[in-house]
């Protein structure tokens, strides 16, 4: 390769590698406000901030849904991210893939009983997809393993 | 190979290879899409919770893989103008930058229509959305910034610098929703009967849409360098044959 072109060559990499690091460290120093939400773990440990509003994000933990208002407009559940639990609030329509053992995230903030009282709550959808009838028979398998295990 | 590649650098040669490839892309991207439509939308089983709603995918992960797909080859071609001032490297990534737009904003509208009844949102500020949308404005910059210029030659090489700086944030849109906490899902697995990944009747027609995207790709690339190609050769003395022949046919 000409002197000249190994010298473009090197113009070229540090755009690159200057671009790369600046960004990499812009990003590094921003760490945790790039995150859309807290997890239940870092809001039990007081990591979020205070009188303001926040998204907390982790699994409707199974079995914790609670209706009631009229319609069942008013919602409690538990989030969880498998270590540490918070109590969500809320009354509102409610996202279509929202239920127990699913992905959200809600937006609001801790009220003084240090219960989540949530503005907005949005569902989070995994990376799998199972088709309808694929889903039914592995239900109905888990049912008749379940009739099984009773016996 | 490096002949091979020498060749492609002559306009010439690329215009004509061109001329001899639209045919079967067309046909072969005709086929894919219409296979893959008709499949993901007719034929493949529904989602167990988002119903149908899930099809979008079939256009939303092609169009994702065309917007980082376009910008690395848009970033490839920058090299070439900067090291080895290719011409003909300047007109494919002039080519491609408009093609790159279209899949950002099909891969941000078809998303956002997907959001709506799943997420229950069409935006948030989450990596992933904010990484594509600022890749939007980026592949904007690049179409505005070329324009700015009198001189082919200072577009070419502030164009390329840009895209050289730009391609960064391809990595960061790809891991971001590995890197950071976002609304967005992860990149799904593919599997063929393994249950916890994604079944293939699900996902086959995908890659027949997204083989569709690809073809698209090159058929708006050839179309729009061999454009390029004539205008910015027009005073040589085959592009004035050509014109001669094509004006005698018709």
């Amino acid at each position: 390769m000409l002197a000249h072109r190994q010298q473009r060559l090197a113009i070229v990499l540090f755009i690159l590698f200057g671009t790369a690091v600046a960004v990499g460290l812009v990003l590094v120093a921003l760490d945790e406000g790039i995150n859309v939400f807290y997890t239940p773990t870092e809001v039990s440990s007081g990591m979020v901030p205070e009188n303001q509003n926040f998204r907390i994000g982790g699994m409707v933990k199974m079995g914790s849904v609670v209706k009631d208002g009229l319609q069942g407009a008013e919602v409690n559940f538990l989030t969880t991210d498998f270590c540490n639990d918070v109590l969500v609030s809320y009354s509102g329509p409610l996202p279509d893939l929202f239920r127990e053992g699913q992905g959200v995230v809600a937006d609001g903030y801790i009220d003084n009983g240090g219960v989540f009282q949530a503005t907005q709550i949005l569902a989070k959808h995994d990376e799998n997809y199972m088709s309808a009838e694929v889903k039914a028979s592995l239900d109905a398998a888990e049912e008749h393993d379940a009739e099984v295990c009773q016996q | 190979m490096w002949q091979w590649l020498y060749k492609l650098g002559s306009p010439r040669w690329f215009y004509e290879l061109g001329e001899r490839s639209l045919p079967w892309l067309w046909g072969a991207t005709v086929f894919l899409l219409a296979v893959g439509v008709v499949w993901g939308l007719a034929f493949a089983p529904p989602d167990y919770q988002m119903g149908d709603n899930y099809r979008i995918i079939y256009m939303h992960v092609p169009s994702a893989g065309l917007m980082k797909g376009c910008f690395y080859m848009m970033a490839i071609c920058s090299a070439a103008v900067l090291i080895w001032k290719i011409k003909m490297a300047d007109i494919v990534a002039k080519a491609i930058a408009p093609i790159g737009v279209m899949a950002t904003l099909l891969m941000l509208a078809s998303g956002s229509l997907w959001g709506i009844p799943t997420w229950g949102t069409w935006w948030i500020w989450d990596a992933r959305l904010t990484s594509s949308l600022l890749q939007f404005f980026i592949y904007m910059g690049i179409i505005v910034l070329r324009s700015a210029f009198d001189s082919q030659d200072s577009a070419a090489r502030a164009c390329a610098v840009l895209t050289l700086v730009g391609v960064v944030n391809i990595p960061i849109i790809e891991y971001s929703v590995e890197w950071w906490n976002t609304l967005h899902q992860g990149a799904s697995s593919l599997g063929m009967r393994d249950a916890s990944a994604n079944p293939p009747e699900i996902w086959i027609p995908a890659f027949f849409t997204g083989f569709g995207f690809i073809g698209l790709f090159f058929i708006g690339l050839i179309l729009r360098s061999q454009n390029e190609i004539l205008l910015r050769e027009r005073r040589t003395q085959w592009v004035r044959d050509l014109v001669a022949k094509e004006t005698a046919g018709a």
